[in-house]
């Protein structure tokens, strides 16, 4: 059923399957690309391949029927119009003539020079009213027998079997509740339990080239995506089976919903013409069924965001109203186009108008959308930030800001607060200070606080909300080494004000990781600290522990917050692997990997118990632990005897070697004693060291003195 | 300790021998000249002149009279340890790259390095010392046919040289008079690729006598250790694709009796085999790309060295910590044991 869809798919956006030169694609021998499966898909065949290679010719109906003497006049007529929507190739139009009445036939074929350009011209020409009488019908040359081969009478669609699927939630069942991650290093990409208390990953699935570019796991960790020259799939279950395929081809880029119900996916091709901007094509996917729910094309400066950017900034659609996927939304020029997914169209039919808008934000929980616009006509009309109520696109609340430079938003994890970075002009305009205004959004009328650091000339470097909570941490400076600050939304005396709850000075630091439970934070020096990490307890204000992963470039907490990943990716030649540490900061194990280029936890879904309850274990955590404490000390005593066992076994080993060695010495000392001469042998026993003194004359000569005296 | 630096090459460092006596410390370089030291002090004793090439490898005979070293001027010379006198030199098409005395030092290994249009190939080359010793073809079997050089033209040349050593009528070298060289040497280029497609692919690095000189241990850059029957040239035996190294092998040393060697390679390892069945008893995993390896005589321990290729280290941090650029420098560097390490229990 999905194959038939891709291929529908396909062949409705008359992409280019057939354009790729399989000839010129060397893959490893028994290589797949997780494509043409090993599965039973074998049989079906690849429905993504196309014969022959017609993709950039369109048949153009309906154009006048002349006599030859009119010919080269039609012919020039439709050469000029085709050639506006690209590059038509040489000899690539052709007019055939009816051999008896010596007219054309009213139909011509033109060839572009790539399958982009007939998409367009396709898209563009159909329909173009050439006369009243002839207008055209423009298709793709590729679709003509398919749609031949459309029966005519209609046939029921044939009702197939119910196939159980797998349990795509396996992993949560896990009895040790250990967290997965994924791994992709050379060729291969991995998949590994966490087994911190062994002290080291356990193998749960593992495949050489499974992706071409990149993977992906979906928001809730139930999906493992990969990317692929044809398109994305995705991947799941206990055994990592394929679930679904997603043509695209020369897929780029890849994006989920929050509730993984949709994919977006996006490619850019070159244009024949170097002058025209690239062609954006992208798809917006049912995540189960493969279904394409939406396609958007055009070129690339329609995609760009907020008008004077050039290029794509991805990912182009933002997701909002949550979990359940029920908006997502896009920056244009001076516009923001909202679209709901129950009909995949705009909200209301029509955008947002918004004048030269820069950047939208959605919350992550609520259906409200956050946007900035800059200053307009040289600080006449303020920079403001506004907050929109989706669907209705009632503005909840706006603030109006002077001397903006730029502004940067920060949602908490739960929706509560919004905090905006603002950078501003200084009066002489020759440099820039920054300041938060902090909304917040659940209390009534959407109070707005603002918060200037206590050295104004301080610039910001990292800022982050505790998820789930109600601090946020800054690292702020101007030296070398920058300071971290902790604040938090509610103040001791519940005044509703934000508070400083400390600051840590001189920090090695440039990035900030909460860990998704809250509470921890880690405080990271990665690029030119060279990966300094401190483990901080933000209940206790206190340093857990300090340490360093050398070169570190990339740090992830797992989704519980138990544990936390720091990985030398291949952005550097040497140390590249990973390093799992606990969250208190303790090294459990250390893993290295040439070419080491991505490291992934596998997410887990929201947790199912109430807010209430999770308090009740926190409080009560000394009751649930005890069970899991004893358990580590079983493991731990079971390591230790394990550890001993495998040394004795080890010098046994060795052992037994030196013995047979030294036989086979034994036995051959006769044969080596001829080899040499009969000299006697090897042994040190018979080594002796004597002392030999060597007197050397080097040179003895005699000479005669005169006797002066004499004379 | 500060390890004493001993300067006197002016290239890159390519191997290092010490005697059996431990008394003499041999050194090759990319510079043409190797040079003994003493071990003990690090004084220099002199040099091999007569070199036109990089100095890959060298052995000490086990009476310390002999010195063969391989180059890349595509010869490989027999020395008077003594003197520095040059007693042979044996020519070859392609640069010489690894040399090892068997047991007895009456048979010498040679490997030679892929050139031109020649592949890699082992070759066996008998030294006699006795001149009355019938010159006989040792390894008959061949896998090539016979080599190049017409084994006559072996002997006119051995007697040109015995030419030019008159017996010495210095009395301090009398050992030496009597030490009349007399060299033959037949050959059987054992291996190569060309010939032998399963046969070693790139260069050879290190080619080592087995027990008693029945086999040859060959390993290079194609990562396959190979061990070959020394009378007919056939392989015997090969590593494993999958326990053996992933990358060019860089080096090989024996053990004190011979009985098992370590292999050093650029995957970033080292292994240690048994010579006799080649099964893989140890893996020795670093972080870095091991380029020399070598077995303590006395304690179970091996010592790794390496690091990045010259080239690549400007992408090292300086404070990645144990990297090193040991021997490129043309230093040798002469450590010692402080007395705890001998008092080491494990």
């Amino acid at each position: 059923m999905a194959e038939v869809m891709a291929m529908e798919t396909a062949s409705r956006l008359g992409i280019d399957l057939s354009n790729v030169d399989w000839d010129s694609i060397h893959l490893p021998p028994g290589e797949d690309c997780g494509i043409l499966s090993d599965d039973e898909d074998l049989n079906e065949g690849d429905p993504l391949e196309f014969d022959g290679g017609f993709s950039n010719i369109v048949v153009v109906d309906n154009i006048p029927i002349v006599p030859t003497e009119k010919f080269e006049k039609l012919e020039g007529v439709v050469r000029k119009i085709s050639s506006q929507m690209g590059v038509i190739k040489e000899e690539g139009l052709w007019i055939p003539i009816d051999p008896a009445s010596q007219k054309t036939l009213g139909y011509c074929f033109v060839e572009f020079n790539t399958p982009q350009e007939a998409e367009l011209a396709k898209e563009k020409l159909h329909n173009y009213k050439l006369d009243r009488a002839h207008i055209w019908a423009v298709n793709m040359f590729d679709d003509i027998e398919k749609f031949m081969n459309v029966p005519d009478e209609w046939a029921p669609p044939e009702t197939k079997p119910y196939v159980p699927g797998e349990n795509l939630q396996h992993w949560l069942t896990d009895e040790k509740a250990r967290d997965q991650f994924v791994i992709r290093s050379g060729s291969d990409t991995e998949v590994l339990w966490n087994d911190a208390r062994h002290l080291k990953p356990d193998p749960v699935y593992k495949r050489q080239f499974w992706t071409e570019s990149f993977v992906q796991w979906s928001p809730l960790g139930t999906y493992l995506a990969t990317v692929h020259r044809q398109g994305a799939a995705v991947w799941g279950g206990a055994s990592f089976n394929r679930l679904m395929r997603y043509s695209h081809p020369q897929v780029k880029l890849i994006d989920f919903s929050p509730g993984e119900r949709f994919l977006v996916t996006y490619s850019s091709h070159e244009p024949s013409n170097p002058r025209d901007t690239h062609r954006v094509v992208l798809n917006i996917f049912d995540v189960r069924t493969g279904k394409v729910m939406r396609d958007f094309k055009g070129s690339a400066d329609e995609f760009a965001v907020g008008g004077a950017v050039s290029g794509v900034s991805w990912p182009v659609f933002r997701w909002g109203g949550g979990k359940e996927d029920k908006y997502f939304a896009r920056i244009g020029k001076s516009v923001i186009s909202v679209y709901e997914t129950d009909t995949f169209t705009l909200i209301d039919k029509k955008s947002i108008k918004v004048e030269n808008v820069m950047d939208i934000s959605w919350s992550p929980t609520d259906p409200i959308l956050a946007l900035f616009v800059p200053e307009l006509g040289g600080g006449n009309q303020p920079a403001r930030v506004s907050l929109i109520q989706i669907p209705g696109k009632e503005e909840l609340r706006q603030k109006n800001l002077f001397s903006v430079s730029d502004c940067k938003m920060y949602w908490q994890s739960s929706g509560e607060y919004l905090a905006v970075k603002v950078d501003r002009y200084t009066k002489t305009k020759k440099s820039t200070y920054t300041g938060f205004e902090l909304f917040r959004i659940k209390e009534r009328d959407i109070p707005i606080e603002v918060l200037e650091l206590e050295n104004k000339n301080d610039k910001i470097i990292a800022f982050a909300w505790e998820p789930k909570g109600h601090r946020f941490a800054v690292i702020h400076g101007d030296g070398p080494k920058p300071d971290i600050s902790f604040y938090s939304m509610r103040s001791t005396h519940n005044s509703g004000r934000v508070s400083k709850l400390t600051t840590l000075k001189g920090k090695q630091a440039n990035a900030l990781y909460w860990s998704p439970a809250g509470r921890f934070i880690l405080l990271a020096g990665l690029k030119g600290f060279n990966g300094q990490l401190e483990f901080y307890n933000v209940d206790e204000l206190e340093t857990m522990a300090t340490s360093e992963h050398f070169m570190a470039t990339d740090i992830e907490w797992d989704p519980t917050g138990r544990y936390v990943a720091t990985s030398v990716t291949s952005v550097h030649e040497m140390e590249n692997g990973f390093n799992i540490w606990s969250f208190n900061g303790k090294l459990l194990y250390r893993i290295l990997k040439d070419h080491f280029f991505q490291f992934l936890w596998r997410p887990r879904p929201p947790s199912f118990l109430s807010p209430e309850k999770e308090e009740e274990i926190a409080k009560n955590l000394k009751k649930y632990s005890k069970k899991y404490e004893a358990e580590d000390q079983d493991v731990s005593l079971l390591l230790s005897e394990q550890d001993r066992e495998k040394r004795k076994m080890l010098k046994e080993e060795w052992e037994r070697w030196v013995l047979e060695w030294k036989r086979f010495h034994e036995e051959e000392k006769s044969d080596r004693q001829w080899l040499r001469d009969g000299e006697a042998s090897d042994e040190e026993e018979e080594y002796e060291a004597k002392e030999v003194e060597v007197e050397e004359f080097l040179d003895v000569s005699e000479e005669v003195l005169f006797d002066f005296g004499q004379e | 300790m500060r390890p004493i630096l001993m300067k006197g090459h002016e290239r890159p460092l390519t191997f290092l021998k010490y005697n059996r006596d431990g008394d003499l410390l041999f050194s090759c370089a990319k510079d043409l000249s190797p040079t003994v030291w003493f071990a003990d002090n690090g004084e220099r004793l002199g040099t091999y002149r007569g070199h036109n090439g990089a100095v890959w490898c060298c052995d000490v005979s086990r009476d310390s009279m002999l010195l063969i070293t391989g180059s890349a001027d595509q010869t490989a010379k027999l020395w008077n340890v003594q003197t520095g006198a040059q007693l042979f030199t044996f020519n070859f098409d392609s640069p010489t790259r690894a040399v090892d005395f068997g047991v007895g030092d009456k048979l010498a290994v040679i490997t030679t390095d892929p050139f031109m249009e020649l592949p890699s190939a082992i070759h066996i080359k008998r030294i006699s010392r006795d001149p009355s010793e019938p010159c006989f073809v040792l390894l008959s079997a061949s896998l090539l046919p016979a080599p190049a050089t017409p084994l006559h033209l072996n002997m006119s040349r051995v007697a040109a040289l015995d030419s030019s050593f008159p017996p010495s009528d210095s009395s301090l070298s009398s050992s030496l008079c009597n030490f009349f060289f007399s060299l033959i040497s037949s050959a059987s280029i054992i291996v190569s690729s060309r010939a032998n497609p399963e046969g070693p692919q790139g260069r050879i690095n290190r080619a080592v006598w087995g027990p008693l000189n029945k086999t040859i241990v060959s390993a290079g850059e194609d990562a396959v250790i190979r061990i070959w029957d020394s009378e007919t040239g056939k392989l015997l035996k090969e590593s494993d694709k999958e326990i053996g190294h992933k990358k060019t092998i860089t080096s090989l040393s024996k053990s004190a009796d011979g009985s098992h060697f370590l292999t050093g390679s650029l995957d970033k390892s080292a292994k240690l085999w048994d010579t006799r069945s080649l099964s893989l008893i140890k893996t020795y995993v670093t972080e870095r790309p091991v380029n020399a390896v070598a077995m303590s005589p006395l304690l179970d321990h091996v010592v790794l060295g390496g690091g990045q290729d010259a080239s690549a280290v400007t992408t090292t941090d300086h404070r990645a910590g144990n990297f090193s650029s040991g021997g490129e420098d043309g230093y040798v560097r002469l450590h010692h044991f402080d007395q705890d390490y001998f008092n080491i229990r494990i």
